[in-house]
């Protein structure tokens, strides 16, 4: 094992948590203003990466594709949410996780009606396409680097929209208490649509990052929305830097958790069994990680302990 | 319209003449279709014991269905290949299988639980999810028995006696666990367990300043709703002779769910109707549409919106929500 190679892990890990967290912010966010377990959210994902795909196909572009993707998921997002959402905010837990698993049989057949049963290919552009050489004679690739450099401009962009612009004021207050902010004169109707649509816009804007390196299908966000939930309920519900810490830890937890797992493992036993044995836990160790801040934390590590 | 009772005793008498219509009709199919249903809405019981009366939202119950269905499939496969597993040689003898399946999902029911019930609410709903999907992430990368493509045990364990091969036996064995389940769960919910249980899920505080830890409780009514959906799980690998790590992925945990809202909840006969609904739905769409799924969760979203006390109260005379 040679440092560069774990240098490269760790880059691919923290790329996976970039990712994730694009996914997370979103979700965390409806969860923790508006109350609202989303289980379609990776559905959210899944329509970015389509329309991506299909626009990178009519219009060559990977930046059209890409603003496509954002649009398309902010579309359905807001549709989602003024169609049905809107009236099970007040619902107990029960009928949000009923009524969202439904809306995840509705897009995912929905999808494969439109686009048939077949995975679709996103090709990562030309000029992003080699890799550039780090210190230390470090190959890493272009593309992942961008979605780092993404990820890391867009929890910028959404801890100032939050901590300092009016919206995120009133969000945040709307989470301590909505029939105040609404008796304030905040049309917080129209607050939620905003949060809800630019949350399925992220999610989108990540399955479409994400697509380019794998392939787009129909349920491809239901693990990636699993993992998003791992992410929030380690950083703690409703906070953004939660769910940046969160999917970071994630991220790198995952990544390096396959990476050293089956090679610590070869000390004990022999070079199959490790492997074996190393993978099983490598792909447990995230919820390991979810079980033990739940059972020390149990709000999360940034949660507000209600 | 009718009482509940009376709704419960046609529900039953119902699913005990199915499968001689379908003998008369000679449709075996509808009798193994049946069974997934008795299966499933034991399954669904056995979620509805903690969801429906303790409030407790596991979504993570496809752990113990498919441990159950494991723990079968593993220990038919070392029977019948003779293969030694740990110190005991497996077993096809159906009985042994269940009490291995219950005592095992039982304990995995009491350290789930033991870390769970120590949340609430939303939290208490992913870390059951993790719990579920840790096992299924497990399953799938563990190469021994099968991997990610499943265990086929092609015969289904051996009850004295009687021929479990023949579906119409089979089936009367799955109709009589559901039978017991629902005659002991009844008992159970009227004696002081179930009234604790009950109550907890209406006022917490109140229950611990009367005196009674409501954890304990509710790790026992966990321990119980496990154990009932790990036989159910059990059945389910003798009904398809086939487990697969799907049985325990998070669409498993979702399905139970579904079945149980879609049919009452804290109703006991509630998941029955719910899992009858269920396959009634997939069967029909399924023959209309390759896209069924989709009109499945329109319906559903319906429901939701909707009739949100459940099917049951749908046909019954009282509504109390």
């Amino acid at each position: 094992m040679t440092i560069s190679l774990l240098i490269e892990q760790i880059l691919n890990g923290l790329q996976f948590g970039v990712m994730l967290f694009l996914m997370s912010a979103g979700l965390t966010l409806v969860f923790g203003v508006m109350g609202l377990i989303n289980l379609a959210h990776g559905s959210f994902y899944m329509i970015g990466a389509f329309a991506a795909a299909f626009f990178a196909e009519l219009t060559g572009s990977f930046f059209i594709a890409m603003v496509a993707s954002f649009v398309a998921a902010l579309f359905a997002g807001a549709l989602t949410e003024i169609v049905i959402i809107r009236k099970i905010y007040k619902r107990d837990h029960l009928d949000q996780v009923l009524a969202t698993f439904a809306l995840i049989l509705l897009f995912s057949e929905g999808i494969r009606w439109l686009f048939g049963a077949y995975p679709l290919y996103l090709n990562i552009p030309n000029e992003l396409s080699s890799s550039f050489s780090l210190p230390l004679g470090i190959m890493y690739s272009k593309y992942r680097m961008m979605i780092i450099f993404i990820g890391i401009i867009i929890a910028i962009i959404l801890y100032f929209l939050i901590s300092k612009t009016l919206t995120g004021i009133r969000i945040k207050a709307g989470q301590n208490d909505r029939e105040m902010v609404s008796a304030l004169g905040v049309d917080i109707t129209k607050l939620y649509t905003i949060v809800f649509s630019l949350g399925a816009a992220l999610a989108g804007l990540s399955g479409a990052l994400i697509g380019a390196i794998q392939s787009v299908e129909v349920g491809m966000g239901e693990p990636v929305l699993i993992l998003a939930f791992v992410v929030i309920v380690i950083g703690g519900i409703g906070s953004i830097k939660g769910a940046f810490v969160g999917a970071l830890l994630v991220g790198i937890t995952d990544t390096m958790g396959r990476f050293l797992l089956p090679s610590f493992f070869s000390y004990f036993f022999d070079a199959a069994s490790a492997t074996s044995i190393g993978s099983s836990i490598a792909s447990m160790s995230i919820y390991i990680l979810m079980a033990i801040v739940l059972i020390f934390k149990p709000s999360g590590l940034y949660g507000l302990g209600k | 319209m009718f009482k509940e009772e009376k709704l419960n005793l046609i529900t039953l008498y119902i699913l005990f003449c199915v499968p001689f219509v379908s003998y008369i009709f000679d449709e075996p199919y509808l009798t193994t279709l049946t069974t997934k249903i008795v299966i499933l809405s034991i399954a669904g019981i056995g979620l509805n014991f903690v969801l429906g009366y303790g409030g407790l939202v596991s979504f993570g119950h496809a752990a113990f269905f498919g441990v159950g269905g494991y723990v079968t499939g593993i220990l038919a496969i070392h029977a019948q290949n003779s293969e030694i597993l740990f110190f005991f040689k497996g077993s096809n003898q159906i009985i042994i299988v269940w009490f291995i399946s219950i005592l095992i999902c039982s304990l995995l029911a009491f350290l789930i639980g033991y870390f769970s019930l120590r949340t609430s609410g939303v939290y208490f709903i992913m870390i059951t999810l993790a719990f579920a999907q840790m096992l299924y992430y497990f399953s799938i990368s563990w190469p021994a028995y099968g991997g990610e493509d499943g265990l086929s045990i092609y015969v289904r364990n051996l009850f004295p006696l009687f021929n479990t091969m023949n579906p119409m036996i089979f089936y009367f064995i799955c109709l009589a666990w559901l039978v017991i389940f629902l005659s002991s769960l009844k008992v159970i919910l009227n004696s002081p367990l179930g009234l604790v249980l009950k109550s907890c899920k209406a006022n917490e505080e109140r229950v611990k300043s009367v005196g009674i830890n409501p954890f304990k409780v509710k790790l026992i009514a966990f321990v119980i709703s496990g154990a009932i959906t790990g036989l159910a799980g059990s059945l389910y690998t003798d009904l398809n002779r086939f487990v697969s790590p799907s049985v325990l992925s998070w669409h498993m945990s979702g399905e139970i769910m579904v079945l149980v809202i879609l049919g009452g909840v804290a109703r006991l006969y509630g998941p029955i109707l719910g899992a009858v609904f269920y396959i009634i739905l997939e069967q029909t769409l399924g023959g209309i549409s390759e896209n069924w799924q989709f009109w499945l969760g329109f319906i559903i979203i319906l429901e939701v919106l909707f009739a949100r006390a459940g099917l049951m109260s749908f046909f019954l005379k009282e509504n109390r929500s």
